[in-house]
């Protein structure tokens, strides 16, 4: 059984919450390129540019990508050939994030209770943390620093087994477009179909961490992410709403099996301000 | 892109010169206000009293910054969804507000109340933090400390980047 000191890993952590919160994915930086050769609008080109230079002043003049520098999410990967030493695992994300928030610093968007008094925690946590276990000596984390603009523009429903492919493409176009330029596009759209009603909005939020633009395997699957996104960028709403041609930066779909009576979907809606990154110890 | 500066306070004759989609550079004294500071504003409205600027002199910044590093001017400075604050915007209107500052479409309604009072909506672009924070001159809180980023701070803005959403 290996054995792993929680110092490392939240060490390992608080450095890539302070990295991401700084320094966008290169992908994006990359696709964002890509759009600003195809794009026509004279408004959207100006953002466009302003977005990629802000890619670059991040890092240098140490001031966050966006000023919701986000919620924590950690997708969890556990081997159970290994054991951590010390703290649990929420304890010592969580450790991470306040140290994270502190030392950068970190907006405190988190509030302790949702409706009545609304107190901030002043320290981001807790963490938002899914955990499983997989073969292996190895601790793998999916981490994202997740805005709040995109996640409520981000929706779910069990539609009929009937709907299919034209009826998930129809209901996912729709209401990206209803969300016009709220969730700060352009957008990278994760999508969940199957599993149950708490299952869709978790594959959701998990293909977001796929690379960015990559094709799914299941050519199926791949014409719906095309379709999705080409549908979308040929309706208007463009770079913050201002028109042109690009909503959407990607689509990623993850499936998984799902009750004989239902095809739930779910979107999970990410801004331009893509904060993830992949950590394995 | 064709820019044009405009210094807080602006006056109806500038507001009325701007076409949709006119590039703004904005200089002057805003102050920022999210949720829970326009919940706060309007309760104080509401009450009869004044609020402690004069809403027709600024511009109100949908706005919640992320806190300043040691050695900064301000931390991590950009807009906040308009849409949330469609609520409280025609009692700002009516207290006299003429400038808005925030990302993203506003309700039908919000619109026609913005139009009909000579007001004017500008659009700043969300997630470009590091670039808008460079057009803050100063920053400080100014009401409410203890609720952070939802406080109100008051901005000084030189040659701020932002687009005329409604006018």
């Amino acid at each position: 059984m290996r054995e792993i000191s929680s110092d490392t890993i939240q060490e390992a952590v608080y450095r890539a919450i302070t990295k991401i919160s700084y320094h966008c994915d290169p992908c994006v930086t990359s696709a964002l390129e890509v759009a600003l050769k195809k794009e026509s609008s004279e408004l959207a080109k100006d953002a466009l540019n302003s977005i990629l230079l802000n890619h670059r002043v991040s890092p240098e003049s140490n001031i966050p990508l966006c000023q919701d520098t986000g919620s924590t999410v950690v997708f969890a990967e556990i081997g159970t050939d290994m054991h951590v030493v010390g703290q649990t695992l929420p304890e010592l994300i969580n450790e991470a994030v306040r140290r994270a928030q502190k030392d950068c610093p970190l907006r405190a968007s988190t509030v302790a209770e949702p409706l009545f008094e609304r107190n901030n925690m002043n320290d981001n946590t807790p963490a938002i943390i899914h955990i499983e276990f997989v073969e292996g000596d190895k601790i793998k984390l999916l981490l994202a620093q997740k805005g709040g603009g995109a996640e409520n523009m981000s929706f779910m429903k069990m539609l009929s087994p009937a709907a299919g492919t034209q009826g998930i493409i129809d209901f996912v176009c729709e209401n990206v477009l209803a969300a016009g330029s709220r969730p700060c596009p352009p957008l990278i759209l994760g999508i969940g179909i199957g599993s149950n009603f708490e299952g869709a909005p978790l594959l959701a939020k998990k293909a977001l961490f796929e690379p960015l633009g990559r094709p799914h395997p299941d050519t199926r699957y791949r014409e719906m992410e095309c379709e999705i996104t080409q549908r979308i960028n040929s309706l208007g709403c463009g770079v913050q709403g201002f028109g042109g041609g690009c909503t959407v930066l990607a689509t990623h779909i993850l499936y998984a099996p799902c009750h004989i009576a239902s095809l739930p979907v779910a979107v999970n809606i990410e801004c331009h301000a893509h904060r993830h990154i992949e950590v394995i110890i | 892109m064709k820019e044009i500066r405009l210094i807080l306070p602006i006056y109806s004759e500038e507001i009325s010169a701007l076409n949709l989609n006119d590039k703004v550079l904005l200089s002057g004294t805003v102050y920022t206000a999210r949720d829970e500071a326009h919940k706060r504003m309007i309760a104080i409205l509401k009450k009869g009293e004044t609020l402690p600027f004069d809403l027709a002199e600024t511009a109100i910044f949908y706005c919640g910054p992320s806190p300043a590093a040691p050695g900064k001017i301000c931390g991590a400075i950009g807009p906040t969804t308009s849409s949330r604050m469609d609520p409280y915007t025609p009692d700002m209107l009516k207290a006299g507000l003429k400038v808005m500052i925030g990302k993203g479409d506003r309700s039908v309604e919000t619109q026609q109340e913005i139009k009909a009072a000579g007001a004017l909506y500008l659009i700043a672009i969300g997630g470009i933090s590091a670039v808008l924070s460079q057009s803050i001159v100063s920053c400080e809180t100014f009401l409410w400390e203890h609720l952070g980023a939802e406080a109100v701070y008051k901005m000084e803005l030189k040659d701020f980047p932002c687009y005329v959403g409604i006018v």
